[in-house]
């Protein structure tokens, strides 16, 4: 090819790309240099690498689990305990982070001096203080506060809470299938209700009470399986028994560790302050003279607070939002500090030492992170797609 | 496809495994040590230990580590670089360890570390001796009533550590025993500790040795005991990379050294007046008779200055286990000659 005539033939466009060639190419090159080298490191030091390990017999039990699971499983289902529990305890944090969030924003911003100082308080003092320290303190006060199992505090001879764990009442069903499937059903018939209702209201302007009636279908469906669907429930309720002098456990029932409890707490008060942060950002961002207009037409200060501010204040609410469930996710991993059976405790910890595969194991937990995260933010992206102006 | 999955996995971590090329290594037979030579070069001996725990490898408020792991590494720093104190310790967790010593970070692993088969045929490490033996056991509340492991009953609840051997045993402990437990497992010793003092465990176990150690940070040690019963063997033993034999041979004598030179009386004080001893095992432990060091590219005197400066096995032992409280009876960790288990190959 001629030279000259290649350069001639460069458009402004294309002059821009072959830098960026440049770039991707050096990349690959160094990727490539790292990969060789570290398999013939590996292979110079008798390492070998392969994901065999994953379907060994782990040998090591753990103490939470949310799917069957012990010592003679695989190293595989190991894996599934451990993130299964990391998203355990990040829905529960991510829930209560945001009721909480919303309520201390929306408190921050309220004419009553108290409740608006109160609420900053609780974000400065919360935000400002690294989070690994609130977990120990949750952790270590709760356990040190707590009573022993023999002198539980005592929920209505039902529920016990003491330094082992929260035990409550495990559910008995029988047929629990087709309890199961009203439930579904019942979602299923919402869902055509709402549309329904929408369409009566926009050809006809007729309002069909839709809440009501999706409360009376989500409870009374379920309801009617237990009259004629052979549907039963009872309760297995926990039972304290003595194993020696002064050990005493309950048994029954589930038990809720303290581990699990004082994470979510931590997790959840830690992120609920830049949430809220959020929302009061949200709402000051919409214009004043929303508010002024709502009020002009006679709406409540609660409609316009639910009809004109907030919708308008989610757009600006929702994306750094999304960043702080993300944290929440990552921050999760904190959990190995107090025995919380996580991802990483369970596979980056105990399986990673059992087994000696470094790289194998920190590179599932990492993509599994990044999964984690990945389907985090598709998810709210698409919520804050829906929630976005629709220019009409 | 798998390779190509495997490619990309390492991808990414290849950077980790950069910082070791160039280090370590080395041919295996050839009589050259890349890490003796890096070892010389660098001045001092890189040496990774426990992040504290009493007698082994604990560090005081100055900084200055002492217990006998330590020692091990003391010695090898002794028999290499002509003086123990150059050694540069790396506190590692147990899970830290052994990817510290493949990639090089560290040369020595000194860090009560249980010689089993998976860790010593599996992934690039070999162990070059016992320096330590111990079993795991239980300690409980005095009060609790339990007095033996035949005490325990379905729903115990067990405090240990993760990433440890303990982990296994336990479960097979219990199963054995058809118990029913619940196993709570933290990251580091002292949260452990912390957790069983609040009562959120029935019973802590880890080596006995660790036991005796951790019961003295308890707010009441004298309400704690530990059950008579061991229910595991626990060699524990200093450990290096695969495939610098040399290296391997060096820690290897140099922990020999010292329980041999116990075995013949050869102590920090009377080691140099030995030189003219009528017993050849001596002279030769000396450096008087024989051309030892020559075999792994040492001078004659390298296991002088081991017993001169670190000093032999007992004297490390009585030093750090027995005098500090920790174990006073030195049980199996006696000489093979005064009925204990101790017994090493001669230096001949």
């Amino acid at each position: 090819m001629n030279f000259k005539n290649f350069k001639l033939n460069l458009s402004n466009k294309n002059k821009d790309l072959i830098p960026q060639i440049l770039t991707v190419l050096f990349l690959i090159l160094v990727v490539i240099y790292f990969t060789i080298n570290a398999q013939s490191n590996m292979g110079n030091r008798g390492i070998s690498f392969g994901f065999g390990f994953l379907s060994q017999e782990s040998s090591f039990d753990i103490t939470f689990s949310l799917i069957d699971y012990d010592g003679s499983h695989s190293y595989a289902r190991a894996f599934l305990v451990g993130l299964l529990n990391t998203i355990l305890v990040s829905a529960i944090g991510i829930f209560f982070a945001t009721i909480l969030g919303v309520t201390i924003g929306i408190a921050r911003l309220s004419q009553n001096y108290l409740v608006a100082k109160s609420a900053e308080w609780y974000v400065e003092i919360f935000r400002n203080i690294p989070l690994i320290l609130q977990i120990f303190f949750w952790y270590f006060a709760a356990l040190r506060a707590l009573p022993l199992t023999v002198d539980s505090i005592n929920f209505y001879d039902i529920s016990f809470l003491n330094v082992k764990g929260w035990y409550v009442p495990k559910f008995v069903w029988t047929n629990f299938s087709i309890f199961f499937y009203s439930l579904i059903f019942a979602f299923i018939l919402i869902y055509f209700l709402a549309k329904y209702a929408q369409n009566q209201r926009d050809k006809y302007g007729k309002q069909i009470p839709t809440l009501y009636l999706s409360i009376l279908l989500i409870i009374g469906l379920p309801f009617l399986t237990f009259l004629v669907g052979g549907v039963s429930l009872s309760f297995e309720i926990p039972e304290l028994t003595q194993l020696s002098k002064t050990v005493y456990v309950y048994q029954g029932g589930v038990s809720i560790i303290p581990e699990l409890i004082s994470l979510a707490l931590a997790l959840s008060m830690y992120t609920a302050t830049f949430i809220a942060e959020n929302v009061r950002a949200g709402i000051l961002g919409v214009s004043k003279g929303q508010k002024e207009a709502a009020a002009s037409i006679g709406l409540t200060k609660g409609q316009i607070l639910k009809l004109v501010v907030m919708p308008q204040a989610l757009r600006i609410i929702i994306p750094p939002t999304t960043n702080q469930y993300l944290n929440l996710t990552k921050n999760s991993s904190l959990a190995a500090a107090i025995a919380y059976p996580d991802i990483v405790l369970v596979f980056a910890g105990t399986a990673l030492m059992q087994t000696g595969r470094a790289i194998e194991i920190i590179s599932i937990t990492m993509l599994t992170y990044l999964s984690l995260s990945l389907s985090i933010s598709v998810f709210m992206n698409w919520y804050n797609k829906k929630m976005a102006i629709k220019e009409k | 496809m798998i390779k190509s999955i495997k490619t990309w996995i390492l991808v990414g971590f290849a950077s980790l495994l950069l910082v070791a090329c160039g280090q370590g290594g080395g041919g295996a037979g050839s009589k050259k040590s890349k890490t003796l030579d890096n070892t010389k070069k660098a001045g001092f001996v890189k040496c990774g230990v426990s992040q504290g725990l009493p007698g082994f490898s604990n560090a005081d408020e100055a900084g200055n580590w002492t217990g006998i792991d330590v020692d091990v590494c003391r010695a090898v720093a002794a028999a290499v670089l002509g003086d123990a104190d150059k050694v540069k310790y790396t506190p590692l967790s147990a899970k830290e360890r052994f990817t510290a010593l493949t990639s090089g970070e560290i040369d020595v692993l000194a860090r009560n570390t249980t010689w089993t088969l998976s860790r010593d045929a599996d992934i690039g490490l070999t162990f070059v001796g016992v320096n330590f033996y111990d079993g795991q056991g239980f300690m409980v509340r005095k009060a609790s009533g339990i007095n033996s492991v035949n005490d325990f009953r379905d729903g115990i609840s067990a405090c240990t550590n993760t990433g440890t051997t303990t982990e296994l045993n336990m479960r097979d402990f219990f199963n054995s025993k058809n118990i029913k437990y619940e196993p709570i497992a933290f990251e580091k010793a002292d949260e452990v500790v912390q957790a069983y003092d609040a009562g959120r465990c029935d019973t802590y176990t880890t080596d006995k040795s660790g036991l005796a150690a951790q019961r003295t940070k308890l707010s009441n040690p004298d309400e704690h005991k530990v059950l008579p019963e061991t229910i595991s063997k626990e060699p524990l033993g200093p450990v290096v990379r695969q495939g610098d034999s040399v290296w391997e041979d060096i820690v290897r004598w140099s922990l020999n050294t010292m329980i041999e030179a116990e075995e013949y009386g050869v102590n920090s004080s009377n080691a140099s007046s030995l030189k003219d001893s009528d017993n050849p095992a001596i002279k030769r432990l000396v450096g008087a008779e024989g051309e030892l060091g020559a075999a792994f590219g040492l001078d004659n005197d390298w296991s002088l200055r081991i017993i001169e400066q670190v000093g032999n096995y007992g004297e490390s032992y009585k030093k750090h286990i027995a005098d500090t409280g920790i174990l006073p009876n030195r049980g199996p960790n006696e000489l093979w000659t005064k009925g204990g288990i101790l017994y090493v190959p001669p230096a001949r």
